[in-house]
């Protein structure tokens, strides 16, 4: 593998994902005031996060049975206690101890 | 959302007194711990294709994409042009796009412009959602601290992961790829337990992210284009039926 090729690659790639997370930024400098645009905006993590978590989740380790119980685990302790940390070592539990079940 | 009701406020009433800088590097903890185990595999990829730990490294370190990395290995792989790595990275990268639209409201008016340039290093699944997780205004000093630890991590589980190959033992790796999802619950879900409405779009966002993943047609779309689709469909249903109205928010 020529490692010329390789740096320049890795330099345009680089710039090429800066720019799509910059213009936004460079776009947007102002508190947008139409109603749909700002709702859309305030909606989008929403969506984007739950679409990526279901059913991502479920088959993110060897096992779907670890992984399910990991949702629903999440699921649970993100409803009733919230903590980030919490919820995320939760999950990270519970694939490790149905890991030794299965 | 006027400037006077939109102040930065607290998060997490037990975190209160913690600068906000302080409070991004606590919670890019559980984020370093998910970025490591999947860059760890990003690095053994790279390996494999022949790129050196150095390369991967600063691949890891200016791109910090998972999805955008995984592409750019199979891009370098196949020796591709400049014009196709350009339009995959569009591609791949899109939704960045849409995050940094949603957080770009999310700044102060009174914010020094500089930021504009150091935020969009931050802007990944992870800290985009923490970031846009904070009521009212936020502070970029929590995105960085959140930044520095997870671009850590990622880094250098890149770097193992060209170093050492398959040695991180199967269970570790496991475990710890479940982390990122279970911050995304936390984030979304609290607002959801809140809101009906908000409860409402993440379980339909969830069923039809489901649906896309089964059905034939659409499970042949990749996960990067199906996160764009879903965004675009929902949320832009959600603020047709529901605006949100003018200074509730805060």
């Amino acid at each position: 593998m020529n490692s010329n090729y390789i740096y320049f690659s890795l330099l345009v790639m680089c710039l090429t994902v800066y720019c799509i997370r910059m213009l936004p930024f460079l776009v947007f400098r102002k508190e947008i005031t139409n109603t749909f645009v700002r709702s859309f905006l305030y909606y989008v993590p929403y969506v984007t996060l739950a679409v990526m978590t279901f059913p991502a989740i479920v088959t993110a380790t060897d096992n779907v049975w670890s992984g399910l119980a990991a949702l629903v685990v999440g699921l649970l302790a993100a409803w009733f206690k919230g903590d980030l940390f919490f919820v995320a070592v939760s999950c990270c539990a519970t694939v490790f101890l149905t890991g030794l079940i299965f | 959302m006027t400037q006077t009701s939109k102040k930065t406020q607290e998060i997490d009433p037990g975190t209160r007194q913690l600068p906000w800088f302080v409070r991004g590097l606590r919670d890019g903890i559980p984020i370093c711990m998910g970025y490591f185990a999947v860059s760890f595999a990003l690095g053994i990829t790279a390996r494999g294709i022949g790129m050196n730990a150095l390369q991967a490294g600063l691949m890891s370190a200016g791109m910090v994409a998972s999805a955008g990395e995984f592409a750019a290995i199979n891009l370098i792989a196949s020796h591709a042009g400049v014009f196709e790595m350009i339009t995959t990275c569009i591609v791949v990268n899109m939704r960045y796009f849409l995050m940094s639209c949603s957080l770009s409201q999310k700044l102060s008016p009174s914010l020094p412009f500089y930021h504009r340039f150091l935020l969009p290093y931050c802007i990944t699944d992870e800290i985009f959602g923490l970031s846009s997780a904070v009521k009212g205004y936020l502070e970029p000093k929590y995105t960085y601290g959140m930044t520095i630890v997870s671009v850590a991590g990622w880094t250098t589980g890149t770097v193992l992961g060209v170093l050492l190959g398959n040695i991180m033992p199967a269970w570790a790796v496991n475990a710890l790829s479940v982390s990122l999802y279970g911050m995304f619950l936390a984030i979304i879900i609290p607002p959801a337990r809140e809101n009906r409405f908000i409860l409402g779009l993440v379980v339909i966002s969830m069923t039809a992210s489901g649906l896309f993943s089964v059905l034939p047609v659409l499970k042949e779309i990749s996960v990067g284009f199906k996160v764009i689709i879903l965004t675009l469909a929902i949320a832009g249903a959600a603020a047709v039926i529901h605006p949100v109205e003018e200074r509730k928010e805060a």
